[in-house]
């Protein structure tokens, strides 16, 4: 079952950024009259990379990661990457509160007026070593 | 400047009281993030990164490199209280460190480990001293070629020792070295890479991939597992933390191989601590008289692996400052750190910065004494951060990478490039891709592509130029044979032993 290992996967997906690559720098000057130009490096690692990607696709037998704990971490991640999102419409304080509060209140399981206290104390503990004493915006 | 001149010099200037103060927070920092497991010194640096362009630069970088060498103070303490190692350096010393504990040994397995981190981190310490200077005037006479050849020569090695597989390895090398392209290139304004998107016209920040793939990446892997881990206690007092003279006496030999060791593997680009540490460990084992022991809680077997990847820190400083090729993911941030402040490592790097070379190394002797004090009486104290609930640690670190990525641009754009590093760090984890090959070829991508088209421009396109010169021709034969040797299946037995034997 060849096309269900891990190694098949990534070694598709970075021949297809080895395709990206080859395909971009051949739009730009390989040689020009002062010498190698833009093209000339990513062309070179862009065929190293379809190369090695197709060899790890072929050839690569890792076993299957154990991915029993991703779903926490890519649950995680989802958090970060809506925080992240958020910040310029909400501020700094109230996406990463709701991160903090995620991560203790759901991931860990902990009662939500800890989660809230985690949160606060978190963020406030921010405003009080970036701006206030460093000079540091916080976005 | 001869030695003692530039070490009165460097001690001039490490024993200024600011100096001095971020000398000790370099190294608390740094015993902090080496006991806690899932935050290593690779992240630490690059979230405090943004945030040294506030400070003087020789403080700044005294700070950050007593991060680098206190972390691998801390991390002993973790191996040997919860058979976890705080970071990869400490592996092995959970093999006998942790067995101790549970004989009720802990005090002195703690006490040698910090005592064989401070011997052999100062003769590391005096190694880079004694070493660092000529060879950087050794390197003057390098050029382009010569540079391209040894980029090449150190991203081979990093390869070849980074992971199990070395294709993954190559791959992710070549995915750094494209991510150093994704910006406008320097020699005719083309812009590369960049997906119709302004913001990435002047590039991808390395400290928002070093977060990114570092941080938050081991943030994720680590949220995988809701379980804390038990700490065994730790005894009070300073004389239950002493080694016995018996003690002392067992670990002669280790204290003197893991120095030296410890410091001649640093030097060698992509070899790294835990190598040191493991080839420490065996060389200790293949000559003690007590070798059966070995695992069952040996002292020498925590004096060992500790003192080398102490030493091994002085040595990995050696190709970073003298020809500015870095070893491993920290001496990479460490790299940038130094570019960010407007300093170019290389053969000139010591005879136009004396200062800052000699601070250094000035620093690190106080920091390791610095470290002796903290890490002998207050290990007790230190344990306590292991008891830090990770859900009141994971939210900072992350909360840290946010603003230590926006600190560096004022750039939105910057918060959502680290969330999708992020997840190229976790996938790359789960995946096995190491990650430092990624962060080198990220770090010398640049310096590389400029290189060779500098050489190439020299010899008006003809890549003999690479070959036609002695140094450059030595340093590529020896990349390609570095790449080429594990089709040797002999070798490559050894190499996956010594890569699984680090893994378990």
């Amino acid at each position: 079952m060849r096309h269900r290992s891990p190694d098949f996967w990534s070694g598709l997906a970075l021949a297809a950024l080895g395709a990206y690559i080859v395909a971009q720098a051949r739009g730009w000057d390989y040689l020009t009259d002062d010498g190698p130009g833009p093209g000339f490096f990513p062309l070179w690692y862009g065929i190293a990379i379809l190369a090695c990607s197709a060899w790890l696709g072929v050839f690569g037998k890792s076993p299957n990661a154990d991915w029993r704990g991703a779903g926490r971490a890519l649950a995680t991640w989802g958090a970060v990457a809506l925080s992240v999102a958020l910040v310029k419409f909400i501020g700094f304080a109230l996406a990463f509160g709701a991160v903090a509060f995620f991560i203790v209140a759901v991931m860990y399981r902990r009662p939500p007026a800890v989660a809230a206290l985690v949160a606060l104390c978190t963020v406030a503990g921010f405003y009080l070593v970036f701006p206030l004493a460093l000079g540091v915006a916080l976005p | 400047m001869d030695i003692a001149a530039g070490l009165l010099h460097g001690f001039a200037l490490a024993l200024q009281p600011l100096n001095l103060l971020w000398c000790f927070v370099g190294v608390l920092l740094g015993t902090i993030v080496g006991i806690m497991p899932g935050l290593g010194p690779p992240a630490t640096i690059a979230m405090l990164l943004p945030l040294t362009a506030l400070m003087n630069p020789a403080g700044a970088i005294i700070m950050l490199a007593g991060i680098y060498y206190g972390a691998k103070y801390g991390g002993s303490t973790t191996s040997i209280l919860l058979n976890v190692p705080g970071e990869s350096a400490s592996v092995v010393t959970c093999l006998d460190g942790y067995a101790m504990a549970r004989k009720g040994r802990a005090g002195p397995a703690l006490g040698i480990a910090a005592i064989a981190s401070f011997v052999a981190g100062t003769v590391g310490v005096l190694g880079l001293m004694l070493v660092a200077p000529p060879l950087a005037r050794l390197a003057l006479a390098f050029s382009s070629p010569e540079y391209f050849a040894l980029m090449s020569l150190g991203l081979a090695m990093v390869v070849l020792l980074a992971g199990k597989s070395m294709v993954k390895a190559l791959l992710a090398m070549l995915v750094g070295l494209w991510i150093a392209g994704i910006g406008t290139d320097v020699f005719t304004s083309q812009s590369r890479f960049t997906f119709g998107r302004m913001e990435l016209l002047s590039g991808i920040d390395f400290v928002v991939v070093a977060i990114g793939v570092f941080a938050l990446g081991e943030v994720l892997g680590n949220m995988e597992a809701r379980e804390e881990p038990q700490v065994l206690p730790v005894p009070k007092g300073l004389r239950n933390l002493l080694p016995t003279m018996q003690d002392l006496r067992d670990c002669r030999f280790a204290f003197a191989q893991g120095s030296v060791l410890g410091f001649l593997v640093g030097v060698l680009p992509g070899a790294g601590s835990t190598i040191a540490s493991f080839i420490s460990y065996g060389v200790e084992k293949a000559f003690s008289k007590r070798r059966e022991q070995f695992g069952t809680g040996v002292i020498e077997g925590v004096a060992a692996p500790e003192g080398a990847n102490n030493s091994e820190t002085g040595g990995a400083l050696v190709p970073l400052l003298t020809l500015g090729i870095p070893g491993s993911g920290t001496t990479a941030i460490l790299l940038a750190a130094l570019v960010l402040w407007g300093f170019k490592p290389g053969p000139l790097f010591i005879a136009e910065n004396p200062g800052m070379f000699w601070g250094l190394v000035a620093s690190m002797y106080i920091g390791n004494v610095m470290l002796l004090v903290l890490n002998l009486p207050l290990v007790p104290l230190f344990a306590q951060v292991l008891r830090t609930p990770v859900y009141v640690l994971y939210p900072l670190i992350i909360g840290i990478s946010f603003v230590g990525v926006y600190a560096g641009s004022g750039s939105l754009f910057d918060l959502y490039l680290l969330a999708g590093f992020g997840l190229l760090g976790y996938l790359m984890r789960k995946l096995d891709y190491p990650s430092a090959p990624l962060i080198l070829g990220l770090v010398l991508g640049g310096a590389m592509e400029r290189a060779l088209r500098q050489s190439l421009m020299m010899s008006e396109g003809h890549l003999s130029i690479l070959v036609s010169r002695p140094i450059s021709a030595a340093m590529l034969a020896l990349a390609l044979a570095v790449l080429f040797i594990p089709l040797f299946s002999r070798f490559n037995t050894w190499r996956l032993r010594a890569l699984e034997q680090e893994e378990s």
